[in-house]
């Protein structure tokens, strides 16, 4: 047999109907349902009598607009709204949600898989485009807009054209103190952020095999980032460790059973893709971005570009733009940038291992005077289990802000914004105009990175503070 | 939702790339819980200051574009966040055809999906458009049926369309009962799934 990448394996094992001259008919395995993209698919459903055909297989939590600081009291009164509908929308439609006061709250991209719902082979959408971090997992996942959600409440299914296949392939090791972040934030800027269109990524090569879960998670968030649809990672020892003991993974034979199907899942020695791109994983440094799109991003050694460096007039006008917005002459060393604010925190960088890595900076250190920084985990899970760590009362001591979960400054729909024309250090995944507040200037960073800025007031190369420690 | 075949209207030329949908429907708009009324907040910060007043280097409340139903824009259109409210707002504005030389994937199938038509033209041809769009009048017409751009003057080009998307725009169907009418195949498939 012609041997298949996990791709076409998935997408073969979910195609409901086939026919041509139309998209396939693909069956979804699991639907996560958050507040601010479901309530007009309710409502779709509502108007024209329909049922949830699966609550089995959906899933609802309340993320985006939940306030960080105090619970109790939710001063947006139109966020409050939302909430209270996706309340009584889980109710009426019978689909288990995780709402603010509930312990398993998060962002809905944390807690697909803290509660093991993330698994190989799986199908999962969700109305927001980074779903395409469960690829991770080895899962087809990607987001999709609220006809979409309409449909697979209404149906359990989606009409799908056969995406692309890319592969880019990570070669190399990974270099001391660069993440999975650099890694992400260095791939888009060298390809840039429209490779993907059109195309699903797997992630191949050694500096991905040797990733962790959560640090592939990161790397698969981004994939949207870079104009994909989705991200996927094939599942390994690495995975299956992580996923072993979670709740709603199968237990005891059943588990080794699963393991052997997913292992099947993975792509075969000498699968084809309609296209690949390859990196050299140890040529990364840390990055940060300074324009307005993700690709605009460079090492943290270098100097932030001049429009003159293009010879195109598109671009040159592309940068001129950006570096206005940005308030950035163009040329300056990125490491003497002051910054105003520090956000550790939504679905790209919030999980355990984030806040460890950013924490293990701060210990011992204050936060500059003049900046504002806080830490959002990504879950209530991740938020106790740091609190069990003591990793909250590195934070509080070093001057950082210590909140409750959510999406929170990642997208500013809550209370958490930068104000016009303050620079943030961001371990989120955007950083467009006006995204972490209007007039915002965003900076994408890892996490480590964004802790070596809190303590500095600029950026700064976090290797040179970790050399001190080790 | 009404079905397309023909549409002329006045063209508003957007000369940018990447226009993502956080511009084109900033989140602070998105707390509603229906579809409609998000045309007022379209562009919002490209459109308004800080003061709420309208900004000079915008142009799509200038009277020569009152009207248009057409907005042609650059490479990567719609990319970012994964927000139906972006094909909501601009059709609640008036927009019926977004034409660009490329679209991000999601909101390319937002788009199709509320009944709005995105056309892919190639990158010259766009940068025609957005030239002669600066004039005030400057119309086109969309041609679903027979696939084709002109302008009456002069301009003429064919677009590619997946032929389902085609019928289903043709007709102003919903999706949802016509997926429902393949609710045998739906068990099926979950039945030999089980097993
Ligand atoms: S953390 Fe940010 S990117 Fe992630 S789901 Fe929330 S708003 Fe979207």
């Amino acid at each position: 047999m012609k041997p298949k990448n996990i791709i076409e394996k998935l997408w073969d094992e979910h195609v409901v109907y086939q026919e041509s001259g139309k998209p396939d008919l693909l069956y979804i395995d699991l639907h996560l349902v958050h507040e601010v993209t479901s309530p007009q698919a309710f409502e779709g459903l509502r108007l024209k009598d329909r049922s949830v055909r699966r609550p089995d297989l959906t899933f609802a939590t309340m993320d985006h607009n939940v306030p960080t600081v105090n619970r109790t009291v939710i001063n947006d009164e139109v966020a409050k709204t939302q909430m209270t509908r996706l309340d009584k929308n889980c109710k009426e439609f019978g689909i288990e949600l995780a709402d603010i006061h509930h312990p398993d709250q998060g962002i809905v991209h944390v807690i697909g898989p803290e509660l093991g719902l993330t698994q190989p082979g799986k199908t999962i959408v969700c109305g927001d485009s980074h779903t395409s971090t469960h690829g991770a997992f080895g899962a087809l996942a990607f987001g999709i807009g609220t006809s979409e959600v309409e449909h697979v409440l209404a149906t359990q299914t989606l009409w799908q054209s056969k995406p692309k296949t890319l592969q880019i392939e990570v070669t190399g090791k990974l270099g001391f103190g660069v993440t999975a972040k650099d890694l992400i934030l260095g791939i888009i800027a060298k390809f840039g952020v429209g490779s993907g269109a059109g195309h699903v990524i797997e992630f191949t090569g050694e500096a991905i095999r040797n990733l962790t879960m959560e640090e592939r998670m990161t790397v698969c968030n981004m994939s949207i980032e870079a104009g994909a649809k989705a991200g996927i990672i094939s599942p390994d020892e690495t995975t299956f460790d992580y996923l072993k003991g979670k709740r709603h993974v199968p237990d005891g034979d059943q588990f080794q059973t699963a393991v052997e199907k997913w292992k099947s899942f993975a792509s075969d020695d000498g699968a084809s893709y309609d296209k690949t791109l390859q990196i050299n994983g140890s040529e990364i440094e840390p990055q940060v971005t300074w324009g307005t799109n993700p690709s605009m991003g460079i090492s943290i050694s270098s100097h932030v570009p001049s429009p003159d460096q293009s010879t195109k007039k598109s671009e040159q006008e592309a940068i001129q733009r950006a570096l206005a917005y940005m308030g950035l002459e163009g040329g300056e060393k990125i490491d003497e940038v002051p910054i105003d604010f520090v956000f550790i925190g939504s679905c790209t960088n919030s999980r355990l291992s984030d806040l460890r890595a950013a924490a293990e900076v701060v210990k011992g250190r204050k936060v500059k005077d003049s900046v504002t920084a806080l830490v959002v985990p990504g879950s209530q899970s991740v938020k106790n289990q740091a609190e069990e760590e003591g990793l909250h009362k590195i934070f509080l001591d070093a001057g950082f802000e210590w909140r409750e979960s959510g999406c929170s400054m990642c997208l500013a729909m809550n209370d958490d914004i930068v104000p016009p024309g303050k620079r943030c250090a961001s371990t989120s995944n955007r950083n467009f105009e006006g995204r972490q507040g209007n007039g915002s200037r965003t900076h994408l960073v890892s996490p480590a990175m964004a802790a070596a800025a809190a303590i500095e007031g600029r950026f700064t190369d976090v290797r040179e503070m970790m050399t001190v420690v080790h | 939702m009404k079905g397309i075949r023909e549409i002329s209207g006045k063209v508003f030329p957007l000369d940018r790339d990447h226009v993502d949908t956080d511009q084109i429907i900033p989140k602070q708009f998105l707390k509603k819980i229906d579809r409609q009324g998000f045309g007022q907040f379209l562009f919002f910060h490209w459109r308004y200051d800080d003061d709420g007043e309208l900004r000079k280097d915008f142009h799509l409340d200038d009277a020569k574009y009152a009207g248009a139903s057409i907005i042609v824009g650059g490479e990567n259109f719609g990319c970012g966040s994964s927000r139906e409210h972006a094909p909501w707002a601009l059709q609640d504005f008036g927009f019926e055809v977004v034409i660009a030389p490329s679209f991000a994937d999601i909101f390319y199938n937002n788009c199709l999906k509320n009944g709005i038509l995105p056309i892919n033209l190639e990158h010259t041809e766009v940068e025609t458009l957005l030239e002669k769009g600066l004039r005030a009048d400057y119309s086109l017409t969309v041609n679903l049926e027979q696939q084709t751009v002109h302008d009456g003057e002069g301009f003429e080009s064919t677009f590619e369309i997946d032929p389902y998307w085609k019928q289903m725009l043709l007709n102003g169907w919903d999706e949802i009962s016509i997926t429902l009418s393949y609710e045998e195949q739906i068990e099926q498939y979950e039945k030999t799934r089980q097993e």
